[in-house]
């Protein structure tokens, strides 16, 4: 999987669930595309309309922090944001975000500035940054996560098996 | 080599020695959703082609994040969850039962060495009764409702050692602050965290409770505390279920171990917008807030009611402070008021609401306005956590919370112990 778009930079540590959809709207509904409008909405007032399909979402450490709400990955993918890369992610996060399929790379995210146009190869395990001429790599993922990514997210991944599939 | 606690229950629970790093299947004694991820869970459930539970005694749906409904919109939502309830026959806590991480230990859904998972980050509560439980999101839950399995990555262990006793005034949530400003707020990510030592032996379960509730705002996927007599006769009191207590071994590895003296702990308070901005009582005395809150699965307890009421007892809530009051669920709210605790609070001025998750969470019940200072027993802090953005929320002690009410201020509850029980 090729990813190609602009960066969105949020330059930031602990960027937490909250942020990205705050609780006042989750309750609600669970009609991700009408959420998916406050994304960010509490750091960004007009983030949303920001975004062109494809974009990233890049932050500092232990992105995704706070709720385990699923709603928070996504708002995000339904935003049209392809992947978000940081240097780190919360654990409840980094799981949501596979299992519904939104790619999310750990690497040096201080080599990338907003605005920066960038390529994510999940394959090779790599990130381009082709406004600064620079290649990062990425930290790889569990193999149990690639698999649940490559099947399309963990709704796939059961349907396929009809269980876990380990190993 | 020996093993950690993790490692002992994530063993016992897939069936094999397991090792840290390693990738493992294990069957699950309790599964969980409360109101914002249920909905998302049986989407999912449904989208999976879900046509039966695996086991509808070990699996709870709760009503209480917005309980009662504040608008239509949640209306919906909550009945989705009861049709769903119903149709396959799982156990539904509906609205004004409590918290959900109040009501499966107390309802006896959890027990020492249990397998616990709950679409709800804090669930990791249960820890402090010897029980690998740990949040997760709403797909991996409907995977679970399907299956009664989940796969974990094998934690590796921090090890905290807490030496000395608390002082008085001094709670088990001054000391999960303390921890988490020294451990910071992602410094245990993915790690399993074992809390040991004296000053935790002292505790009674309630507090235990508390600390384990906020080992998710330090990264970590469990908190766990072995076992005691005091756990197992707080647990034969509340479940039927067999109890399995493991322990890790004497020669288990630990990643990281930490030891702190907590003798002189002080009164902890953490500030906006982080868990991990964490200072001794002294640095913040004296700013004015606007509304206290006491309750949450962290510091709803009757515990924390009877602490709030010996403070409050004779004395009145500031002029100009909303003072509210959560209970954890029906049953501590109902034993606070046969204990004449309710009747302290709401004669000093408080405002008692539906047992749930209150005003935590910002859905209803207590949203503060711009530029409001909040002093809460919660246990985020985040920007807009509470429903306003422009809003700042302090984090401390139910102790300390009470003692703000009455002030108006941040205030040092020591003072109001102290000349009681002088
Ligand atoms: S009380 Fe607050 S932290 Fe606890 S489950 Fe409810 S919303 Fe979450």
């Amino acid at each position: 999987m090729v990813l190609k778009g602009k960066v969105h930079k949020f330059n930031i540590d602990d960027l937490n669930t909250d942020y990205i959809i705050s609780g006042r709207y989750k309750f609600k509904t669970i009609d991700m595309k009408e959420l998916s409008q406050h994304l960010m909405e509490d750091l960004d007032e007009s983030f949303y309309q920001k975004i062109k399909p494809g974009d990233f979402i890049v932050a500092g450490k232990n992105f995704g922090c706070g709720s385990s709400r699923e709603q928070a990955p996504l708002v995000i993918k339904f935003a049209g944001i392809s992947a978000v890369l940081a240097k780190s992610f919360a654990r409840i996060f980094f799981r949501n975000a596979i299992n519904t399929g939104l790619p999310v790379i750990e690497c040096d995210t201080d080599q990338i500035e907003n605005g920066d146009e960038i390529e994510v190869n999940l394959e090779e395990g790599q990130v381009k940054n082709i406004t600064k001429n620079l290649i990062l790599s990425i930290k790889p993922l569990p193999q149990m996560m690639i698999k649940i990514l490559n099947d399309g997210g963990l709704v796939e991944h059961f349907k396929k098996y009809k269980g876990f599939k380990i190993d | 080599m020996g093993e950690t606690l993790a490692e002992k229950i994530l063993s016992l629970k897939s069936g094999k020695k397991v090792s840290t790093g390693e990738i493992v299947l294990a069957n699950l004694d309790f599964i969980m959703a409360q109101d914002g991820t249920a909905p998302l869970v049986i989407k999912a459930f449904n989208e999976m082609g879900g046509e039966r539970v695996f086991d509808s005694s070990k699996i709870a749906f709760v009503i209480d994040h917005s309980a009662p409904s504040p608008n239509e919109g949640v209306s919906s939502l909550h009945k989705m969850m009861r049709d769903f309830a119903q149709k396959y026959g799982i156990i539904l806590y509906e609205v004004g039962e409590g918290v959900c991480h109040q009501l499966l230990p107390e309802k006896g859904h959890v027990v020492p060495g249990d397998l616990v998972i709950g679409a709800d980050s804090h669930t990791c509560t249960y820890g402090a009764l010897g029980a690998f439980a740990t949040g997760l999101g709403s797909t991996d839950l409907a995977a679970a409702l399907i299956s009664g399995k989940m796969w974990f990555k094998v934690p590796e262990t921090f090890e905290l050692i807490l030496k000395g006793k608390l002082p008085r005034g001094v709670y088990s949530k001054d000391l999960a602050l303390f921890l988490i400003g020294k451990i910071t707020a992602d410094g245990a990510t993915y790690k399993s965290i074992e809390f040991k030592g004296g000053a935790i032996k002292e505790l009674s379960v309630e507090a235990r409770f508390t600390l384990s509730n906020m080992a998710v705002e330090m990264g970590a996927k469990v908190g766990l505390i072995a076992p005691d007599e005091e756990t197992l006769t707080w647990v034969n009191k509340h479940s039927r279920k067999k109890s399995n207590p493991l322990f890790s071994d004497d020669d288990a590895l630990y990643e990281k171990s930490f030891e702190f003296n907590v003798s002189y702990l002080e009164p902890q308070v953490a500030k906006p917008h982080q868990v991990d901005n964490v200072i001794p009582i002294g640095e913040v005395e004296g700013t004015e807030i606007s509304q206290a809150f006491l309750g949450t699965c962290t510091n709803g307890r009757l515990e924390d009611l009877e602490i709030a009421a010996q403070i409050m007892k004779g004395r009145k809530v500031k002029s100009g402070v909303r003072f509210i009051i959560a209970p954890a669920s029906r049953e501590i709210f109902l034993t606070a008021i046969k204990k004449g605790l309710i009747e302290v609070l709401v004669e000093a001025g408080g405002v008692v609401v539906t047992p749930g998750c209150g005003c935590c969470v910002g859905t209803h019940n207590g949203i503060p306005s711009d530029g409001e200072n909040i002093i809460s027993s919660a246990n985020r802090n985040f920007k807009g956590r509470m429903g306003n953005p422009n809003a700042f929320i302090y984090l401390a002690s139910p102790a300390t919370v009470a003692a703000s009410a009455i002030e108006g201020k941040i205030a040092d509850p020591r003072k109001y112990l102290e000349k009681r029980l002088d």
